[in-house]
């Protein structure tokens, strides 16, 4: 029986010593630990918040980037397009430009050449009138040598001048 | 009447001293005369001194003990402090004298007994270690402000964490941290003396039923004090209950008041306690047949039952923490949609069928 009746004295200690050291535990040991632990845990909650809101903005500024980067490529391409137009179109009026300038160029070629065969044609002609001239001199001359043929072409002129 | 009692108190204790000289007749004849009953109530009982082995006869052997101080309050004679090793051996002292362990005066008058016995110098020791120990982890988060724990810090870590989300936030609900100081030293007072119960020569405190008396009532003082008036109108205006039953009703909700704790008192004692006979037990085998082929096997039983024990330690320390938790988590609670008690959704349901 004596194990199940509690003992007056036990129980005044137990009390005295229960109550100081819930007492000191509360005061030294429990309220530091759970402050810290509660501290420890905010502080990861919004060490955790923070993360996510970094992710949304990486996001944001990845979507950012996306879309600027596209925009610099259609910016490319229009421009690239814009180039290889303006160089066409530039081949092209330097081609033409070559051809118009070979055309002229031929041309005044063929006048020079036109110029040089008249100028040629006529030294020829007169040339050849000379020629005739001297050998027309150099065979009347000859016939012309004896008095009788001369007075025969006299007469001949006169005759024709007469008739004229 | 005071000459009555101090008859009937001689009547009463005639058998015990008819039984002394007896006893120690039969033990000086015969050295193996071993009680088994006497010797486990010797050591889960309380005692004035500090008894850690007997080497040698037991009449005549050396005695290795600690005498631990006697404090006696007298109405007539006053306080009085002395040693124990001045009441060993049945001796009287100022007047005073150890009657199985209980301190009594030689006149038969009133003495209250302060000692400090095994048991309360088991509990000072126990007292000591759980402030040394929770400061060096209060100090390891001053230390480690901001970093993972380290050391005894991380190991007792988990366990606060255990007993402040898995029993007071779900027991009591968003008032909890007023009771956490609470809970915490009930669960770590009742652990580690249970662990330390455990140690050979060590006390049996968390199975001394005063121990476990003061914590209940402890437990039942804050219960009370931090009842609400839902708390009471359940007990006084059971919710579902017709008002032809509450006569019935009402004692039966002012029992369940003081059988709650009385059943926190109880378990602990008698969980601690039995654990200590069975071990003790085992080991008595030994004895009881004389034999020490039977060693090996009452050995390892024993074993078996200590590592039981350990487990026991901290799931009873866990029980008690979570059912107080439980019934502050019932004094405090304002809405009945989370009953812990016993009847309240017996009235509701019917309801709900009809």
């Amino acid at each position: 029986m004596q194990i199940v009746t509690p003992e007056f004295g036990l129980i005044f200690w137990q009390l005295v010593i229960f109550l100081t050291v819930l007492f000191l535990l509360a005061k030294f040991a429990w309220k530091p630990i759970l402050l810290s632990l509660k501290e420890r845990e905010d502080s990861i909650e919004s060490a955790l918040r923070m993360a996510d809101q970094a992710k949304l903005e990486m996001q944001q500024l990845k979507a950012g980037n996306e879309k600027l980067l596209t925009d610099a490529r259609i910016e490319r391409d229009k421009m690239m397009q814009e180039a290889s137009q303006m160089a066409n179109q530039l081949v092209e009026t330097a081609k033409n430009k070559a051809t118009e300038e070979g055309s002229r160029m031929i041309m005044q070629a063929r006048e020079a050449i036109q110029n040089e065969k008249n100028a040629a044609l006529t030294e020829v002609k007169n040339t050849a009138a000379k020629l005739s001239i001297d050998i027309a001199e150099r065979i009347l001359r000859r016939e012309l040598a004896d008095s009788s043929s001369q007075q025969q072409l006299v007469d001949s002129y006169l005759k024709d001048v007469k008739l004229n | 009447m005071k000459r009555l009692l101090i008859a009937l108190f001689c009547i009463l204790t005639l058998p015990v001293f008819a039984n002394e000289p007896a006893a120690t007749t039969a033990e000086a004849t015969d050295q193996e005369a071993f009680n088994p009953g006497e010797m486990i109530l010797h050591h889960i009982g309380d005692s004035h001194e500090w008894h850690f082995a007997t080497l040698g006869n037991a009449e005549h052997g050396t005695h290795v003990t600690i005498p631990l101080p006697v404090i006696a309050y007298q109405p007539a004679k006053g306080l009085s402090v002395f040693s124990s090793s001045k009441l060993a051996h049945g001796q009287a002292y100022n007047g005073l004298k150890l009657e199985h362990e209980h301190l009594m005066a030689e006149d038969g008058s009133k003495v209250y007994d302060f000692s400090i016995t095994k048991n309360t110098a088991s509990l000072i020791l126990s007292a000591v270690l759980l402030l040394l120990v929770f400061t060096a982890v209060a100090s390891g988060y001053k230390k480690n402000h901001g970093k993972a724990p380290k050391g005894v810090q991380s190991f007792f870590e988990p366990i606060i964490l255990f007993i402040r989300d898995e029993v007071a936030k779900k027991s009591i609900g968003p008032k909890y941290e007023r009771y956490m100081p609470y809970l915490l030293t009930v669960f770590f007072f009742i652990w580690f003396n249970n662990l330390l119960g455990l140690m050979p020569g060590a006390a049996n405190l968390t199975g001394n039923i005063a121990v476990t008396f003061t914590l209940a009532v402890l437990t039942l003082i804050i219960t009370l004090a931090s009842s609400n008036k839902y708390y009471w109108a359940h007990i006084f205006a059971t919710p579902g209950v017709p008002k032809a039953l509450l006569p019935i009703m009402i004692p039966v909700e002012l029992i369940g008041i003081v059988v709650k704790p009385f059943s926190l008192m109880v378990r602990l004692f008698a969980n601690i306690t039995a654990g200590h006979i069975v071990i003790l037990s085992f080991i008595s085998l030994i004895f009881i047949f004389k034999s020490a082929a039977l060693a090996p096997v009452s050995l390892a039983f024993g074993l078996f039952i200590n590592v039981l024990e350990l487990l026991v330690a901290i799931l009873q320390a866990y029980i008690f923490t979570l059912l107080t938790a439980m019934y502050i988590g019932g004094a405090v609670e304002t809405h009945h949609d989370a009953d812990l008690q016993m009847g309240g959704g017996n009235g509701v349901e019917p309801a709900h069928a009809h």
